[in-house]
């Protein structure tokens, strides 16, 4: 099959590769009908994930058609699904409590010693995100092997199209977790930092649990028009100061909640990443412990910090007095897609959320290695790229 | 004087002396390093001890077991991969065992690497069953043969905690986690 390899940083190519078969009996194989390039997916085209190998394929938001299933699977051949990036089991103590991103069996023993080294406990496998989590083989390809098939994907009903519910699988739920964790009391004011995908799902998901207003921050002037058009109010953070202007738009008592969604999508591994912009970082621009930053000491009093942005290892300068002192609450983590994606099918299904409209770009498979070009040098107008293997041009 | 002594397991002491009292603590002790390991497993005791006093099934998890030939309820041989393609090789002695709680085991005289052990289940609830394994042994080469084990990641620490993974995994779930493309790949990454 053809498949998206990492080579190196700035390199990715189209390679043959042997098709993957069923190895567990929980197991199936998806033949791959639309598979998205993920902003976390550019820090590995950077080259700051550590522990990726030559060959590797990468991507995983992506949906298709079943068309082998192991003894233990539930899924029915030809059923479309879409597949939760977080690998977990639905069986072990966390998966009990819907916390999915925390399972421990869909990440290889071996592969469990240096998150553990790190974070103190080993996280979920991951599909096409190195081999820290897991060293699976990724969506970017015309077949993937998806284990635990009989938990994790969730089956589409019949004539709904691909793009309305491939980001089931990653950047929904993860916009969708950031806004719960925020809180969200009916008349709230909302704040969101980077309105890349996570974030512009969160200001939708940020309305529907009852935000009065939402206030979105971003520097790309037409990620902040697709912010308004769910009727955000925005702040252009290179042409107004963010903090006086929060301050002025609250009449001086801030957002109740903040939403941290800059830079990266809610998964990997960026210690190295992470390390060097912390050295970097002079509190200006869009470098990510600013705006977590930013975000607590703009927060109102008793109110609620919500980070689904991604952070690997430390960060100095974090506002620990603001923070207790204000009395505030933060919640973050991993997405547990698993445990939203039949609620946010539902919602998709009833018109209540848009998903189809940060779609930028689709092309075929093929041109992938194109796709990450383009997706790392014009973030302004391709807010995403779509694969779609069975196309041709 | 008021004893210092915390509730913490023999196997996290910094004391010098936590290794030799954990392995005193053993039914028949053999060993001079020691490694302790506890994972908790979402399966009831009875379930995991039946399937773990079945020495015939350690190597569906334990990655470095060749084969376990179990000659007698309380006997058994095994064989285990060593550092740079070598094997070493052993008999092991159940020593004491109670139903739904503890096995422990020794090496016989004659054994490359002289170890001995328990392993232990504790109902955790709603949790399942914390299973913890207490492993005893005499690292052949001493500290440099130590070294040169955990380089290839053959050293017993490094292996238990491991095997423990595996073994909730298999418990669990019904299978262990590979990112292996097929079966072939799968058998050639050792489980």
């Amino acid at each position: 099959m053809k498949a998206l390899a990492w080579h190196g940083k700035h390199d990715v190519r189209i390679d043959n590769v042997p098709d993957p078969e069923i190895v567990n009996s929980r197991d199936c194989i998806i033949k791959v009908t639309s598979t998205a390039i993920c902003g976390s997916d550019l820090h590995l085209y950077d080259g700051y994930i550590p522990t990726m190998k030559a060959g590797d394929i990468l991507g995983h938001e992506f949906m298709g058609e079943v068309v082998e299933v192991g003894a233990k699977s539930t899924l029915k051949k030809g059923q479309r699904v879409v597949v939760p990036f977080t690998i977990a089991c639905g069986s072990c103590y966390h998966c009990g409590k819907h916390q999915y991103s925390a399972c421990p069996n869909g990440l290889p023993a071996d592969n469990q010693d240096i998150a553990q080294e790190l974070y103190g406990h080993e996280m979920s496998g991951l599909f096409g995100y190195s081999h820290m989590t897991g060293g699976y083989a990724g969506g970017q390809a015309e077949y993937v092997r998806v284990p635990f098939s009989d938990v994790g994907p969730i089956v589409i009903p019949d004539g709904v199209e691909d793009d309305k519910v491939l980001f089931l699988s990653d950047i929904l739920p993860t916009g969708w977790q950031a806004a719960e964790y925020a809180q969200i009391e009916p008349g709230d004011t909302v704040a969101v930092w980077g309105c890349g995908p996570v974030g512009l799902f969160a200001v939708q998901s940020a309305f529907l649990m009852g935000a009065e207003r939402v206030i979105a921050i971003d520097h790309f002037p037409h990620r902040l028009e697709l912010a308004r058009r769910f009727g955000a109010e925005t702040i252009n953070f290179e042409e107004s100061a963010t903090y006086e202007a929060l301050m002025e738009m609250t009449g001086g008592i801030g957002p109740d909640a903040v939403i941290d969604a800059v830079g990266l999508e809610a998964h990997g591994l960026f210690v190295d990443n992470v390390i060097d912009q912390i050295k970097a970082s002079t509190f200006l621009g869009t470098d990510r412990p600013h705006s977590i930053r930013q975000a607590i000491i703009a927060c109102r009093k008793g109110g609620r910090v919500s980070m689904p942005a991604v952070y690997g290892g430390f960060v100095d300068k974090f506002p620990l007095g603001a923070f207790m002192e204000k009395g505030l609450t933060l919640k973050t983590g991993q997405t547990h897609v698993q445990h939203y994606m039949p609620g946010l099918l539902n919602a998709i299904m009833e018109g209540k959320i848009d998903t189809e409209f940060l779609i930028s770009h689709r092309m075929p498979l093929t041109a992938a290695p194109k796709g990450y070009d383009m997706f790392k040098n014009h973030q302004n107008e391709v807010t995403k790229v779509v694969l779609k293997p069975g196309m041709t041009n | 004087m008021t004893d210092a002594r915390d509730d913490a397991p023999l196997s996290t002491s910094k004391r010098s002396g936590g290794a030799e009292a954990a392995i005193e603590s053993l039914a028949e002790g053999k060993g001079s390093s020691i490694v302790g390991r506890s994972v908790t497993i979402n399966r009831p005791v009875s379930e995991l001890y039946s399937y773990f006093r079945d020495f015939s099934n350690l190597p569906h998890f334990m990655e470095n077991v060749v084969s376990i030939d179990v000659r007698d309820p309380t006997l058994s041989h095994w064989v285990v991969k060593a550092p740079a393609g070598a094997t070493v090789a052993w008999d092991a002695r159940v020593t004491r065992e109670e139903q739904d709680r503890l096995i422990e085991w020794t090496s016989e005289p004659g054994a490359d690497v002289p170890n001995s052990g328990r392993v232990e289940f504790r109902d955790a609830g709603a949790r399942g069953t914390v299973v913890t394994a207490t492993i005893a042994y005499d690292p052949p080469g001493g500290i440099i043969g130590k070294a040169i084990a955990k380089l290839f990641q053959r050293e017993p620490a490094i292996q238990a905690r491991r095997d423990l993974r595996r073994f909730k995994q298999l418990m669990e779930t019904g299978e262990i986690a590979t990112p292996a493309m097929n079966p072939k790949q799968f058998g050639e990454m050792g489980l």
